[in-house]
């Protein structure tokens, strides 16, 4: 599993409620199932990996964030898990405020744009940066709104959505991945 | 011995009292099994037919000698595997393989009943198979299922007993008949009406048989049931045992004449009367208004859980519709997975050798009766 997912589920407590938004083929929520709370469910997009789901025994319903997080009622679910694809939304200001709306606490991951490498392959190379968490071409990435840690931290300090990220400058450079967990 | 009286019955002795205001008793249930329930009683499943399905979902119908019409998904290692799950399914009432219906014998008059059957609902057929759970005496069922009609009669059981499921699954289906739908069947009730020989119901004392409406609904009905990609994929324009057009009104399209063979051959297996009362069933059902207008009160009892499945090309119980069903019980919180799967067989779908839904359903499952245990 990826490491990213370890992190994630240790900020989860036992017997929550849990939303996995995006949950790809049920990796996280299959450990989480596992380990921490079997209240557990996933919305995903993709028919192929819902198939993967149901394999695993795990509760996903077919949607998309950006249409069907709205019939989720306000604060049913203790967490929602947003994992790295914030970025890849048309509007991703309005997948924010249903999160915040249908959890009462979310856990959002973003690839940070601010990363040492980005910075370097744009300063030095003069194109788009490809790295680990950015493996696309400019002309077939999905991710459609890129954002630096500091983005985001700012954004939540802006919208007062409370967030909690020490030694901001240090970690918006040397971070590749950001993983929050935000209230509103 | 005639074939129709080899078919398992139950009779129901305890009065059932219909949305119509009459009380019915004493009254036949035909169902056949598959499988074996286990010491615990915990594999049963209860599989609801659609319109003109019947308790023969799979192997051979000894009444028709036709393999049973879930043969795809129903069977030993199928997606709802009768070596692990016993298998219950009972021609609804008001159907024509055996249950109580409009063709029944009537024994005020000694005459089959006609039109003067009572009206049936939904909610009539399950309360009716509800018997079948204590006749096998089964506590909880493992999981209830059925396709379109089916589907239907899955919801209206798990509103009417929340706690006698651990899994329900509907599918292609919705939980209020849409104005299409209810258009559509009017179309096939007006065929069989319109033809002479239906007689106001009463063919059968008059040794008729209204066979060209029904077939005329039948075909009208089949149309709705593929998909407009289907239909153009599988017959085109081709034409039909000819080299070219006849500038006649013969079948000179093979979708013609395969329309009139499917007409054909339903009158030989299908009740007129049944029909119209089937689609009558279908059109009032609308379990929202039952509940108010909310739907999710409809399942605010249960903790079973429910799993969900549409088909991308039906347009008769369009995936619109089947999510609606998923929107009320996450209204509630309740627990629900849901797919839509891709297929351009139409409504038909769900009868046909679909492998991402025939695995969906069998992973569902099997994963599912792991946890009950």
């Amino acid at each position: 599993m990826k490491k990213e997912f370890f992190t994630i589920a240790k900020l989860l407590k036992e017997n929550s409620r849990v939303l996995d938004v995006g949950c790809g083929d049920g990796e996280l929520m299959k450990y989480i199932t596992e380990n921490i709370t079997e209240n557990v469910r996933g919305l995903e997009i993709s028919k192929a990996n819902i198939q993967k789901c149901i394999a695993k025994g795990l509760t996903v319903i077919e949607g998309d964030a950006e249409k069907d997080l709205k019939q989720f009622p306000s604060s049913s679910y203790d967490f929602v898990i947003l994992s790295q694809t914030l970025q890849a939304f048309l509007d991703p200001e309005k997948v924010m405020n249903e999160l915040l709306r249908v959890g009462k606490k979310a856990i959002v991951s973003i690839p940070n744009f601010g990363h040492w490498k980005v910075r370097l392959n744009l300063l030095f190379k003069g194109t788009m940066p490809i790295t680990k968490n950015l493996p696309n071409e400019w002309y077939n990435t999905p991710n459609l709104h890129m954002c630096t840690i500091k983005d985001f931290v700012n954004y939540c300090d802006k919208k007062k959505i409370k967030i909690n990220c020490p030694n901001l400058n240090y970690v918006n450079f040397f971070s590749e991945l950001g993983i929050f967990i935000i209230e509103k | 011995m005639n074939k129709i009286d080899k078919i398992k019955k139950i009779v129901i002795e305890k009065p059932l009292k219909l949305d119509c205001g009459k009380t019915i008793q004493n009254f036949p249930l035909a169902y056949e099994t598959y499988g074996k329930l286990n010491e615990k009683k915990d594999n049963a499943i209860l599989v609801f037919h659609a319109l003109t399905g019947d308790q023969f979902a799979s192997g051979k119908n000894p009444i028709t000698n036709k393999e049973g019409w879930w043969s795809y998904a129903l069977g030993p290692d199928k997606a709802i595997d009768t070596n692990k799950f016993f298998v219950i399914c009972a021609n609804v009432i008001g159907g024509c393989m055996g249950s109580y219906g409009p063709s029944h014998l009537d024994n005020s008059t000694g005459k089959p009943f006609g039109t003067n059957f009572p009206v049936i609902t939904i909610n009539d057929m399950v309360n009716a198979q509800y018997n079948l759970l204590e006749y096998f005496n089964i506590k909880k069922l493992f999981s209830v299922i059925g396709g379109s009609m089916g589907g239907m009669q899955v919801l209206q059981f798990i509103s009417n007993f929340p706690d006698k499921s651990h899994t329900v699954i509907p599918i292609a289906c919705t939980a209020s008949h849409s104005a299409q739908n209810i258009a559509l069947n009017e179309l096939g009730r007006q065929s069989i009406m319109a033809d002479h020989n239906w007689m106001e119901g009463f063919y059968a004392e008059n040794k008729k048989n209204p066979d060209k409406g029904l077939a005329v609904a039948r075909m009208a009905a089949h149309i709705t049931y593929l998909s407009k990609k289907g239909l153009q994929e599988k017959f085109g324009r081709k034409l039909q045992e000819r080299d070219d057009l006849k500038f006649g009104f013969d079948a000179d399209f093979q979708i013609e004449s395969y329309l009139r063979y499917q007409g054909s051959v339903f009158v030989d297996r299908f009740d007129a009367n049944s029909y119209l009362y089937i689609t009558r069933a279908m059109d009032y059902f609308d379990l929202t208004k039952q509940f108010n207008g909310n739907l999710s009160k409809a399942f605010e009892k249960t903790s079973s859980k429910f799993f969900i499945i549409s088909f991308t090309s039906d347009w008769l119980y369009p995936t619109p519709e089947n999510r609606e069903i998923v929107i009320a019980l996450n209204a509630i919180g309740k627990n629900v997975g849901f797919v839509e799967i891709n297929s351009d067989k139409g409504h038909d779908s769900f009868l046909l050798d679909i492998p991402d839904f025939l695995n969906a359903v069998k992973n569902y499952l099997e994963t599912s009766y792991k946890k009950i245990k």
